[in-house]
């Protein structure tokens, strides 16, 4: 029409964008090509700087090409005077600037930046938490800005005040900031650190109360928002368990001294992680797993010379000392016992809330109704109901018990891709429940049948068990944990869903083991038994490999021992 | 220039051309619409007063066109020489030269006026405007328009007739005289350098500030203080807000005429209850933030929020209160009374009887739909006022002085204003009910004394409206430091003072000499009121105008709705009779795709700098139009 202007079509736009585009890839190319040939040849001169840096301007994502810049820069440091190096500090410093504005989550960049502030003798530590400020304003978010933000207040040595109010601004803007919470939980305890007999980490209550409140804001405004929910978790955790030696168990029958570990670790031979004091004198032993794999796990356990266990003697004493953790534990072997054992109670140091603290039940308390509260406005949000169960776990796992088993129903309802996640932390609450009430029974017997559990866990606290119901859940094997239990005389097994016995090995007391319909096929899976030496009865019936024709027949030859097998 | 005026045209929009504004903001879209699509295109103007309705004034504007009401000079009409142009085959159409959509205009002042001091706005030609000024604060002057037939322009079926009119008055001689053509020899004059054109010829009278030190109280503003910074004041006689997903924002965008604005984020939205103004939280981060929701408070309003986000894929959940108000809903939903007013009033905006279930879940749909494009609420606010927005779409135009000249045009499109009363004599109108305040400080302090709020002041009796109330601080351009401008507006049932006054009184207080400096006074004060009627035609169909040709198109005044919408919805279906089958507003070219060969290189090359031009000067703070969607993580 009259008085338009002429414009290119659609296709000759994209002919002009696409031969725009080919001439870029070629410069790209042979640009890169030059680089690595000027690489090769060690001509690691400012011409390197220059090229890779019409790449990286482009894709600052090439992490070798940054490589080749931090080894042009070191050579060049040198050579040059200062002042010309000043000057090539500062253009590296626009430079990198150009890049995060090309990709502001480049590692690359990042990284780069991180590596030249760190060289420069006096580094304007101001300028750059101005540009992480002016970053985190276009993407509150971005994780690798707040990185490099806490590597800058950590070198500017910024009050942890300052950075405290720098991650409440961002956090009023837009609370789903995972970042900003997280720094959050490194600033609070620096801010306020608890008297040394305290347990490390941990906030004092007013403070702790206003970061409760602040976080219950988040989650009341939308309850669907993880970040929120994470930080109320390391609100109200309490700090890692002090390492400790949580059991020391002598067995004079099998000359055997068994630790149980506050943690899993690695005792590797002829180190010095673990010292034996056998009344009073040290003792070189070898220490080993009870399932004899020697990875790193809870329970440790080493054989013991006769003369270490002379009954002529009124008692032995057994000192463990723990290098590594700062602990030790001590147990007696009295004449005329066959064991003795030195062990901290799961009840006293109420081992099982460690989710959650227990100093402050009041405030746990108050936790628990506010989430309660919620729960009624949003009945199916998950992490209000896995709250409420942890909450509860945490102020009193046996009193709540029916109430929290119930909370997981409704939790397993409203999200079933959790489903085996759930039943594996129920079950896991559910031990936990029975430990307690057998501690508190002060028996060594457990029950654990009909509990629909799905997985099996704390057995490290079983080692002073003989007798174990397993029978009538839902477990897929008897996992290698198992053989800590040391003392175990009968283990029933019976109507689960077993396919695998690895854990049932090296029990040096087992003696009858009862695995009634479940789901053992492969005659395989029976070869740990051959390692539990005063078996004599074993009872497999309903198990698919009864069916297969000549089990007798190798289970004669594999247990000779066992007297009693019923398949 | 004046020769080289064409006398053919293919549309002759007709307004109000002046320096605050050049048309309507339908007329103005309509035009540059047509002008992207290759029409020629005339704006022609007669008033010989400020502004049309859409306009925006300096504090001395504002003052002017208060005089025109108060002294109600008619014009006499110049005989009938546009008579003898007429030619057989064509039919006149008498247009009305008086604006008869403003009424009841009443004016007040309170800030302490010392009248033994000379003062004038900086760069104002202006000098008396004592007459509109009272003496007494309590006791204010109150002048009424009357209308009067008045007829003096004319049209022809297919003809228009520009004239000169007379006039004693200097600026508005300027005024008139300039006719503003836009169209295929698009010449791109920048927004400064019109207004310079005024400011530099009077430049030379400005006394040299003297009186700042002589004030007695320093954080007291005076009367003398608001007329010598008058040019700080942007006034617009319509109070709106830009919906930040509105049809405005999606034209200004579309079309790139963006470039030519800025805008502010809204930054508050408020609340006025039991005598208390208070910030309601409508956001994610304001529920968060809000010190005032119990935490159970939070969950539902978030609750309900979400809900409305997408009512409609939710059906069970209203189906069965269609029949009901809005109101009688939200008393059905898990809501604190607290949160019902919230919902109802602040973020719906809407009343207790006005409307029903769905009207209402759009409301706030729409609402929540605009919420954080941009910021934290829902609306923007043009920079330097709403009078900017007709002048963005008429960036391109040539300023050309021409009178007595016989043009010819297939289309013309008039503002309903324009028509004398026999055209409209089966018209009913409908009034809308304004008033402009300056105050000394902002009705809801904060940390930051910049802030732009909205606040709706539900009705009190049935059948009376909700006032709308926009707060505007010292960085919207529109008002000087120090001091608030705050636009009231509302339906009218009686005048506006009538209307609008109660609201102000809960509000605001007036400002009394009495007061001793060290007494803390609540409320903020009143500086300076001005109440107006304003004639609201957008719902007047074309119908109902007596024996309109059909090549003329009447374009509305404004309605007294929020937002913009309307506005562009008129000026698309114009715009799709005038140009059937173009696209409505499309962006312009990319530079780098116009072919040049030789005649029109010389605009080309001047749309290519313009361009360049408007994209250097993004301002930091204000929030620029384009790429808003959220940084992801």
């Amino acid at each position: 029409m009259h008085g338009r202007l002429k414009v290119k079509t659609s296709e000759e736009q994209a002919e002009a964008k696409r031969l725009e585009r080919e001439q870029k890839l070629k410069l790209y190319q042979s640009a890169t090509q030059t680089v690595f040939q000027k690489r090769q040849a060690g001509e690691l001169d400012e011409s390197v700087l220059e090229l890779t840096s019409q790449i990286l301007g482009a894709n600052p994502d090439f992490a070798t090409l940054w490589n080749c810049r931090r080894e042009v820069l070191q050579r060049l440091e040198a050579q040059k005077s200062p002042e010309e190096l000043a000057a090539l500090v500062k253009t590296e410093l626009g430079f990198l600037e150009s890049c995060l504005r090309v990709n502001p989550k480049s590692y690359g960049t990042w990284h780069h930046r991180c590596w030249l502030l760190g060289r420069l003798p006096e580094p304007n530590w101001a300028r750059e938490l101005e540009l992480c400020a002016r970053f985190l304003e276009v993407d509150e978010r971005n994780f690798h800005c707040w990185d490099y933000r806490r590597f800058v207040a950590a070198q500017a040595a910024v009050p942890p005040a300052e950075e405290l109010a720098f991650t409440d601004s961002l956090i009023t803007r837009n609370f789903s900031n995972y970042s900003s919470w997280h720094y959050r939980s490194c600033l609070l305890p620096q801010l306020h650190p608890q008297p040394d007999s305290g347990p490390q980490g941990r906030l004092p209550e007013d403070v702790l109360l206003k970061e409760l409140e602040l976080v219950q804001n988040a989650f009341f405004t939308d309850p669907n928002d993880q970040s929120a929910w994470f930080y109320h978790r390391w609100l109200l955790g309490r700090a890692d368990p002090q390492d400790a030696l949580r059991c020391l168990h002598v067995s004079r029958d099998e000359a055997c001294l068994t630790v149980s570990f506050s943690r899993p670790v690695l005792v590797g031979p002829r180190t010095e992680t673990l010292l034996l004091m056998v009344d009073e004198s040290p003792l070189a032993v070898e220490w080993r797993t009870p399932d004899g794999r020697n990875w790193p796990g809870h329970v440790w356990l080493c054989d013991l010379p006769a003369t270490s266990l002379n009954d002529q003697l009124p008692h032995h004493t057994f000192r463990v000392i723990w290098t590594a953790g700062d602990a030790q534990k001590e147990c007696v072997l009295l004449k005329g016992h066959q064991e003795g054992w030195c062990r901290d109670s799961a009840t006293d140091e109420q081992l099982f809330r460690c989710e959650l603290s227990v100093e402050k039940s009041t405030v746990l308390q108050s936790e628990l109704e506010s989430c309660k509260e919620l729960q009624e406005l949003e009945p199916e949000n998950k992490w209000c109901l896995l709250t409420i169960i942890l909450l509860m776990r945490a102020l009193d796992p046996l009193l709540y018990e029916k109430e929290t088993l119930q909370y997981f129903q409704t939790l397993k309802a409203v999200d079933p891709m959790r489903a085996a996640y759930l039943d594996d932390l129920r079950s896991k609450f559910l031990l936990e429940n029975s430990l307690l009430k057998m501690e508190y029974a002060e028996v060594r017997v457990l029950h654990l049948g009909h509990k629909d559990l799905t997985v099996l866990c704390h057995l490290e606290q079983l080692l002073l068990v003989t007798h174990l119901d397993l029978s009538h859940n839902r477990l897929r094997a008897l996992p290698p944990a198992l053989a800590a239990l040391r003392c175990l005389e009968v283990l029933q097994a019976n109507d689960n869903a077993i396919e695998s016995l690895d854990g049932v090995t090296n029990l040096p007391r087992l003696q009858e083991l009862s695995l009634c319909n479940n789901r053992l096929q492969q005659r395989m899976v029976l070869q740990p038994l051959a390692s539990c030496p005063r078996l004599v009865l074993l009872n497999l019936q309903g198990n698919p490999l009864c069916q297969a024709v000549g089990t007798s027949e190798y289970l004669a030859e594999l247990l000779p021992l066992v007297n009693s097998i019923l398949v | 220039m004046a020769d080289n005026l064409p006398s053919e045209f293919d549309v002759i929009v007709i307004g109000t051309a002046s320096v605050n504004s050049i048309t309507g903001l339908p007329e103005s879209i309509i035009a540059a619409a047509c002008s992207r699509s290759g029409q020629r295109v005339l704006h022609v103007d007669s008033r010989s007063y400020y502004g049309g309705n859409w306009a925006s004034f300096s504090f001395s504007g504002i003052l002017s066109w208060l005089k025109e009401y108060q002294e109600n000079s008619d014009i006499v009409n110049e005989g009938p020489a546009w008579q003898e142009q007429i030619l057989e085959n064509e039919e006149a159409i008498a247009l009305s030269r008086k604006d008869k959509t403003i009424q009841h205009v009443e004016v007040f002042c309170y800030a302490s006026q010392d009248l033994h001091e000379e003062v004038e706005e900086a760069g104002a030609l202006q000098k008396n405007h004592a007459s509109v000024i009272s003496e007494n604060p309590t006791e204010a002057v109150h002048s009424a328009y009357l209308p009067s037939e008045d007829e003096s322009l004319c049209i022809a079926s297919c003809e228009m007739l520009t004239e000169q009119t007379p006039s004693s008055d200097l600026e508005t001689a300027l005024e008139i005289s300039n006719v503003k053509v836009t169209g295929e020899t698009e010449k791109h004059d920048d927004k400064t350098c019109m207004k310079s054109a005024s400011e530099e010829e009077t430049s030379k009278n400005v006394p040299t500030t003297e009186g700042t030190a002589l004030q007695p109280k320093k954080t007291r503003i005076t009367y003398s203080q608001i007329i010598k910074e008058g040019r700080r004041f942007n006034i617009d006689l319509v109070s709106k807000l830009l919906y930040s997903r509105g049809l405005l924002i999606d034209l200004l965008i579309k079309s790139n005429v963006s470039r030519y604005a800025e805008f502010k984020n809204i930054t508050r939205i408020l609340a006025f209850r039991e005598g208390r103004v208070e910030q309601v939280p409508c956001s994610r981060a304001d529920v968060f933030n809000s010190k005032q929701l119990t935490m159970v408070e939070k969950r539902m309003l978030m609750k309900f929020l979400t809900f409305c986000m997408e009512y409609e894929k939710h059906p069970d959940e209203y189906k069965a209160y269609e029949e009901i108000t809005f109101s009688e809903y939200l008393k059905t939903q898990k809501l604190t009374p607290n949160l019902q007013y919230f919902v109802l009033h602040s973020i719906a905006m809407t009343s207790e009887t006005a409307s029903n279930t769905i009207d209402g879940l759009k409301a706030t749909k729409n609402f929540l739909h605009c919420l954080g494009r941009y910021g934290n609420t829902p609306f923007l606010f043009p920079l330097y006022g709403q009078g900017e927005l007709p002048q963005c779409f008429c960036r391109c135009k040539a300023i050309i002085d021409q009178f007595g000249q016989r043009i010819i045009s297939k289309h013309f499109l008039v503002e309903d204003s324009y028509f004398s009363e026999n055209t409209c004599s089966h018209v009913q109108y409908r009034q809308i009910s304004r008033s402009v305040l300056i105050t000394d400080r902002s009705v809801l302090k904060t940390d930051s004394d910049q802030q732009i709020s909205i606040l709706t002041v539900p009705g009190e009796e049935p059948g009376t409206f909700a006032v709308r109330v926009i707060e505007l601080c010292s960085s919207t351009m529109t008002c000087m430091k120090g001091t608030y401008l705050v636009h009231l507006t509302c339906t009218s049932s009686k005048t506006a003072r009538e209307d609008l006054e109660p609201v102000v009184q809960k509000l605001f207080t007036p400002y009394t000499e009495t007061e001793t400096e060290n007494e803390e006074v609540e409320k903020p004060r009143l500086l300076w009121a001005l109440y107006f009627n304003m004639r609201d035609s957008s719902d007047v169909s074309r119908n109902s105008y007596n024996d309109l040709p059909s090549n003329v198109y009447v374009c509305s005044g404004p309605d007294s709705g929020l937002g913009n919408d309307n506005a562009v919805k008129q000026a698309e279906t114009l715009f799709q009779l005038i140009c059937p089958n173009e696209d409505f507003c499309p962006p312009p070219p990319n530079p780098e795709d116009i072919i040049t060969d030789g005649d029109s290189l010389q605009s080309e090359a001047s749309e290519a700098s313009v361009i360049l031009e408007a994209n250097s000067e993004t301002p930091k703070e204000s929030a620029s139009l384009g790429n808003p969607e959220e940084a992801s993580q």
